[in-house]
């Protein structure tokens, strides 16, 4: 206590001079600069008083529970450290941590990116067409995440489309360790269907997802949901878990006017991963979605050419096998390492497809669905020296033969449905990206796109991605 | 039946069996798994998440690594956001409730001593700077001492059964390293005053302890890999501020000491930074055993009082 009081002591003496000397100080702005330090003297001593309060309760609170501690304290050689804790105002210290994720590209493509289709699949929409010729912004990316209290953490990942218009990438809220190895997860989260969906783009190893991504999830899968964890207690890592969700986006489908109680998608998902000697870690994973899309739908150019609506509705049925590779010499990445990385997706889809939804050709009609799908990527990134890293990638899909009950029966001509004719895309990819440090990187990549079935498209993107504030941890 | 009863009762018991036999104890980093063996003896088993050879800034949050930290009841962690690339993720995947920050299952080493270049302003600019202060608090072995005292009351919080063993432990432990302390600040007296380079603020705190001087970095800012035209910009500071050696750890890319060692004609030292940094480096004693006879080794014919600069 008797050091505490000296301090306040010598706080108001010390306060006292610096008001007397700025009674001296003649203009103005002496006297805000004085005010100003005396302001952070203030905060100084605060801080201080602070930190010496904590320390005396600490001191105790170390009495109180026994001689035991109190003997083995000034066994320290040194006194007890001075606070060093870094200034923080009340107001501001449970702000969440934040960051804010840039990203641009150029592109110049031998096709126009406008009429990009996968032929053979059903088209998953807009998004997964490369990006715009010539200069584009990509998403920019907001990301709030904080601990709200000793049970749960939040995380809202905000995306500012170029467009000018704002979207929730991620909003969940997670259980801090409920017990023996659970997690609750709950709101809008990438799903654990695959390795690679619950990477956000900018740890992407490629400008682009992988075909089977664009094919299979449009993208990459986010649902508004519930997902339930549980980390086995063994060596090797081992988790299994569910998720149930509303199917809101590809490969589910939102109807307008669709109303259910229940879960429209649920995803079962495994995964194990550990250590091969010093130098290597691995994980693998097998997951299986299950959607079932209403009135989910495509537009495409009949046989006459004219642009009609389709829709699909029935059950979508998808696996995922997939693992990641990653080697350092003795686990040190910081020079070299290398990262493989590959997946094999294999979908069933069975039910109604619904033509010209709205009549704009030959009329509405509606025909039995049924498709077998599947596809692979593989990819190997190289980091050769430090900053500087290397990567080839090869997509190959197959779109199998789709059984249409309208062409079937006769009622339609198979051109009517160009887009699902037999194809099996393939793509290959090369880059190499600079990172300046771990908050910036800069890409060069290119790429000979066979998604179309008339003519390859060979692309050449420059990237750059970018993250401020805080330091981001990424997932393995 | 009656059999059934107490083979079930002891396969039920069997947990808060193994528990009393040994606590699970991840530790960040080797030098504080080392702190842990000597602190509880047998009472943990100790793993570190980390070796000497892989630098703690860069780590994957690997599979193997959440399954340990699934199975700990203590994790023992340098802070100041030396781990804050891994570190979170390990804690957030492993649906681990007793080591979540804020627990008494979560200890980080860096609260509990002064920490040095707390920066003034937090600006990336300035490379991979820590709000925190530097982290590299465990080569000056006054904070190892510091911490050995916080860690037992933690020990001794977390598992009470063993807490009167934890003490006199840590008590015997601290009695070693007081005199060994003493023994190094005597040895380490003709490198009062040496000027050296580093590789990385790896030994700000070390350099602090002893009254060396770093006059430069070979990282041109933290964090980023020394660039040639900032090696040539480090040897004209030389030729103006000679320095005794550059030094480096063994997670550090050895050219760049070599480059200048040559060209400055200093010796370049690896020192080992960490438990197992080195053949000799097998415990926390040896670590500064093996550190100081490296670095002694550079000023053969230094005089204790020498080298007034």
């Amino acid at each position: 206590m008797f050091r505490m009081n000296s301090l306040l002591l010598a706080m108001s003496a010390t306060a006292a001079m610096s008001f007397s000397q700025a009674a001296c100080a003649a203009g103005d702005t002496d006297l805000s600069e004085l005010r100003e330090q005396l302001r952070q003297l203030k905060t100084q001593y605060e801080q201080r008083i602070s930190a010496l309060e904590q320390r005396l309760q600490q001191a105790e609170t170390a009495l109180g529970r026994g001689g035991e501690t109190a003997r083995s304290r000034p066994a320290a050689a040194e006194p007890s450290p001075p606070p060093a804790q870094p200034a923080r105002s009340a107001a501001n210290a449970f702000n969440p941590a934040m960051s804010l994720i840039l990203n641009g590209t150029y592109a110049r493509l031998s096709r126009d990116p406008a009429g990009y289709r996968i032929n053979g699949f059903v088209p998953t929409g807009g998004e997964v067409a490369p990006p715009e010729r010539s200069f584009s912004l990509g998403e920019s990316e907001l990301v709030l995440s904080a601990s709200i209290d000793p049970n749960f953490r939040g995380r809202l990942i905000a995306a500012i489309a170029p467009d000018n218009s704002v979207g929730v990438e991620e909003g969940y809220i997670e259980t801090l360790g409920l017990a023996s190895g659970l997690t609750l997860k709950a709101g809008r989260f990438f799903s654990a269907v695959g390795y690679q969906n619950e990477l956000h783009a900018h740890a992407w190893d490629f400008v682009d997802a992988p075909l089977a991504y664009k094919a299979f999830l449009g993208n990459q899968f986010a649902d508004d949901g519930v997902q339930v964890k549980w980390v086995a207690p063994t060596d090797i890592y081992l988790d299994v878990g569910l998720e149930l969700g509303r199917g809101r986006s590809f490969p589910g489908g939102s109807a307008a006017g669709r109303s259910r109680n229940g879960a429209a998608s649920s995803t079962l998902f495994a995964h194990v991963g550990g250590d091969i000697g010093e130098s290597t870690a691995w994980k693998l994973g097998l997951s299986h979605l299950r959607t079932s899309p209403q009135g989910r739908s495509y537009d495409d150019a009949d046989a006459s050419g004219t642009t009609v609506s389709n829709a699909f509705s029935g059950r979508s049925r998808l696996w995922a096998l997939g693992g990641v590779l990653k080697w350092a010499p003795n686990g040190n990445a910081t020079l070299t390492n290398l990262k493989l990385q590959g997946e094999y997706f294999r979908r069933r889809e069975e039910g109604s497809l619904t033509y010209d939804t709205a009549a704009a050709s030959l009329g509405t009609q509606t025909g039995s669905y049924a498709s077998r799908q599947s596809g692979w990527y593989a990819q190997g990134v190289y980091q050769f020296m430090p900053q500087w890293r290397l990567g080839y990638r090869r997509d190959r899909l197959n779109s199998g033969a789709s059984s249409l009950g309208l062409v079937d029966t006769g009622a339609l001509g198979a051109a009517n449905f160009p887009i699902l004719e037999g194809y099996k895309p393939t793509r290959s990819t090369i880059m190499v990206d600079w990172s300046g440090s771990e908050f910036s990187r800069l890409r060069l990549q290119l790429a000979h796109d066979r998604s179309r079935n008339d003519a390859g498209d060979r692309q050449l993107f420059l990237q750059y991605i970018m993250s401020l504030g805080a330091h981001g941890a990424h997932a393995f | 039946m009656n059999l059934l009863w107490k083979c079930a009762a002891a396969l039920m018991l069997m947990p808060v069996a193994l528990q009393a036999w040994a606590i699970n104890v991840l530790a960040c980093e080797p030098e504080w798994a080392a702190l842990v063996k000597e602190l509880a003896g047998d009472k943990a088993v100790v793993f570190s998440a980390t070796t000497a050879l892989q630098n703690p800034h860069h780590i994957e949050a690997r599979p193997s690594l959440i399954a340990r930290v699934r199975n700990a009841d203590l994790v023992v962690c340098t802070g100041a956001e030396l781990e804050a690339g891994w570190l979170p993720l390990l804690l957030s995947q492993s649906g681990n409730a007793r080591i979540q920050a804020g627990r008494p299952g979560y200890f980080e080493a860096a609260q509990f001593v002064t920490r040095l270049e707390i920066p003034e302003r937090v600006d990336r600019s300035q490379g991979d700077v820590h709000a925190g202060g530097n982290p590299h608090i465990h080569t000056d072995p006054r904070n190892v001492a510091k911490v050995a005292a916080a860690l037992a009351d933690r020990l001794a919080q977390i598992d009470a059964a063993n807490a009167a063993g934890y003490r006199s432990r840590t008590a015997d432990f601290l009695d070693r390293w007081q005199a060994a302390v003493r023994k190094w600040e005597q040895q380490a007296a003709p490198l009062k005053g040496m000027a050296v380079v580093a590789h990385h603020r790896e030994w700000t705190y070390l350099a602090a302890w002893l009254g060396m001087r770093q006059v430069g970095y070979l990282e041109p800012k933290p964090g980023v890999p020394p660039t040639p035209s900032h090696l040539a910009g480090l040897l004209q500071t030389l030729q103006r501020d000679p320095a005794g050696a550059v030094v480096y750890s063994p997670y550090n890319d050895p050219r760049a000491a070599g480059f200048l060692s040559q060209r400055a004609r200093i010796p370049a030292l690896l020192l080992p930074y960490t438990v197992g940094g080195s053949e000799g480096a097998k415990d926390l004693f040896s670590l500064f055993d093996d550190t100081l006879a490296r670095l002694l080794s550079a000023r053969p014919s230094a005089k204790p009082s020498a080298n007034p600069s």
